[in-house]
């Protein structure tokens, strides 16, 4: 036993990142229902965090001293599960059960139902105030590993993400790493036209957190701020992702229609020729 | 058998009168003392749920969550699923009231080990009005699955609860009241999640009641005796998982059940017994309750005789069923 080893080779992650995005779209065609846009636009988000920047291990999914993982905006758990099977916590057939009767991988996350999901998710907001009860709980047992939250602009509409940032920011829980995708889009069309969000840096910074903005489709960005976000102290820290929701497969980039749709099989046939032609492109670069 | 009790019952002007938030603070400081992972959670209500007592003694363990119950809970989940055992407090219309989702997901759906601590339930809250009488709370509670349901009937009961709660593991919801009431039970009194408690033997007719209103249905009893009518008296203060021995036995052996709550009619404790005595052995029913509207400003007292949760329409009711009775 042992944490799974990291790597900071951005070419080797970017690939991973590939392999994620062809998982996600093969597991949402078999399910014939999901969320594709907000799973391929954080593709590269969770590449970063399962294989080059957190302590954890899929043979242990239940370590003491693991940094913990949660996943706020549950619809977009396809691109966890991905990832998930793609570290090893579970075989990659499995991810063909995807929402399926009987499956471990449910359409929303259940904590009890496979091992390494850390909390259930789907209503939002809620998972800002497990992660932020997980932090908590680690400054009080005086521990030192990481809570990542994911979350997303959309879920920001909700009330009690800023009651949990209020609070992670009142108890100085640095050791809680936020990043939020921004992506523009949620089910009833553009973030600011839905209900506008802006400027929201500035809004994290008047509830004393720690800002930083990134490239969330850029790996290398990504690691940068991910590495930084560790060494800052006493505020939790928000990660503004940009990113863009479908990336990296052509006619699903930036339209909102794809938020809560999953591709057909021509659709699919088409997306994986895409993702296939960029990871030819990745391994032949130098 | 009836189980012991204060034996200056039937006396009420010698009784102890305490709210069983009482109950809570002391419940707390004694699962405090003897687990350091018990933690206190509380929305700006430190001293009006008695949470107060907690903080006093274990201020590291206690966290203020300010006027944020549905952060609160999911704070608690979060906790609870890094093991420690996180008891939250507020009053009952913001806990469940408020955070129904959070407790349906973040607590219940994901079996976090998390303590709800429903203060100022009932119309006993009075003055404040209707908004801050819980009359659902044990409906939306019980409702979810794994949510054990506690509705302790004095404080020395609410100690035992509060106890119970955080010994067992597994999301629990227990509502006190603000008011005074009499104490009835005392040390030796029973007190086992999921078993109802006879408190009055009889055999005409069964109340089964919970909260302040025990002490109601045992002066009903009481004044049934003088018409020459024998009432059991079952104290249901767990609402789920419900004894559905005691209250089968007690539809076979008495053939007529009234149940009294503090709560809407609707959903609550007399639902929850309905479900069992129709599956089991079907004999009349009436209910003693909020009738499906909302309560009003009004002292603790005026408001319960307003809206007929007294020993008095508890035992008109049991007449009621008498006359239903094969």
């Amino acid at each position: 036993m042992g944490a799974k080893a990291l790597t900071r080779d951005i070419k080797q992650l970017k690939l991973v990142a590939n392999a994620v995005r062809q998982s996600i779209i093969r597991s949402l065609a078999e399910a014939k229902s999901g969320h594709s846009a907000g799973s391929l636009g954080f593709a590269d988000v969770f590449t970063a965090l399962y294989f080059g920047i957190a302590k954890h291990d899929p043979r242990n999914p239940d370590w003491a001293d693991r940094d913990r993982i949660v996943l706020s905006h549950g619809h977009v758990v396809p691109v966890r599960y991905a990832a998930m099977a793609e570290a090893g916590y579970f075989p990659k057939e499995e991810l063909m059960t995807l929402r399926k009767l009987n499956t471990r991988l449910h359409g929303h996350p259940h904590n009890e139902a496979l091992p390494g999901l850390e909390s259930s998710a789907g209503p939002l907001g809620q998972g800002v105030s497990i992660a932020v009860g997980m932090a908590l709980t680690a400054k009080l047992d005086q521990k030192n590993h990481f809570v990542y939250l994911l979350t997303s602009d959309g879920e920001s509409n909700e009330g009690q993400v800023w009651e949990a940032y209020m609070f992670a920011a009142k108890n100085k829980l640095d050791h809680l790493i936020a990043i939020l995708d921004r992506n523009y889009i949620q089910i009833d069309g553009n973030t600011e036209n839905v209900m506008p969000l802006e400027p929201l840096a500035e809004k994290f910074r008047a509830f004393n957190m720690h800002v930083l903005e990134m490239d969330g489709n850029d790996m290398k960005q990504v690691m940068d701020a991910l590495e930084k976000a560790r060494k800052l102290k006493g505020k939790p820290t928000m990660i503004i992702a940009n990113t863009i929701p479908g990336k990296g497969v052509s006619f699903m980039e930036k339209n909102y229609l794809w938020h809560g749709k999953a591709p057909n099989p021509e659709e699919a046939e088409k997306a994986l020729a895409e993702l296939n032609a960029e990871k030819t492109r990745l391994e032949n670069e130098g | 058998m009836a189980v012991p009790l204060n034996e200056n019952m039937w006396d009420p002007d010698t009784l102890e009168r305490k709210p069983s938030r009482d109950g809570f603070g002391k419940g707390l400081v004694a699962l405090g003392e003897k687990n350091p992972d018990v933690y206190v959670l509380c929305c700006d209500l430190t001293d009006s749920t008695r949470a107060s007592w907690f903080k006093e003694k274990f201020p590291e363990r206690f966290i203020q969550v300010g006027v944020a119950e549905q952060n609160m809970a999911g704070i608690a989940a979060g906790m609870a699923l890094e093991g420690k055992i996180p008891f939250i407090a507020s009053y009952a219309v913001f806990s469940p009231g408020r955070n129904w989702d959070q407790l349906r997901v973040s607590v219940c759906y994901s079996n976090a080990n998390v303590k709800i601590a429903g203060c100022h339930a009932g119309i006993s809250v009075g003055p404040d009005g209707a908004t801050h009488q819980a009359l659902e709370d044990i409906a939306i509670a019980r409702v979810l699955p794994r949510m054990t349901v506690l509705v302790p009937s004095d404080w020395l009961e609410a100690q035992k609860a509060t106890i119970a709660c955080g010994e067992m593991n597994g999301p629990a919801y227990f509502r006190f009241g603000r008011e005074n009431v009499n104490t009835i039970t005392v040390e030796d009194t029973p007190f086992r999640v999921g078993k109802a408690e006879t408190f009055y033997d009889g055999s005409d007719v069964t109340i089964v009641a919970n909260g302040l209103m025990v002490y109601e249905s045992l002066m009903a009893a009481k004044q049934l005796e003088k018409e020459n009518i024998s009432a059991r008296v079952i104290n249901l203060h767990t609402v789920k998982p419900i004894d559905r021995e005691a209250l089968e036995k007690a539809a076979r052996e008495t053939g007529g059940i009234v149940v009294a709550e503090e709560h809407q009619v609707q959903a609550g404790t007399g639902s929850a017994v309905a479900e069992v005595v129709s599956e089991t052995y079907p004999v009349p029913m009436r209910y003693v309750g909020m009738p499906d509207r909302f309560g009003e400003s009004g002292q603790p007292k005026e408001l319960l005789q307003k809206f007929g949760m007294t020993a008095s329409q508890i035992a008109l009711k049991a007449t009621d069923v008498l006359k239903l009775k094969k």
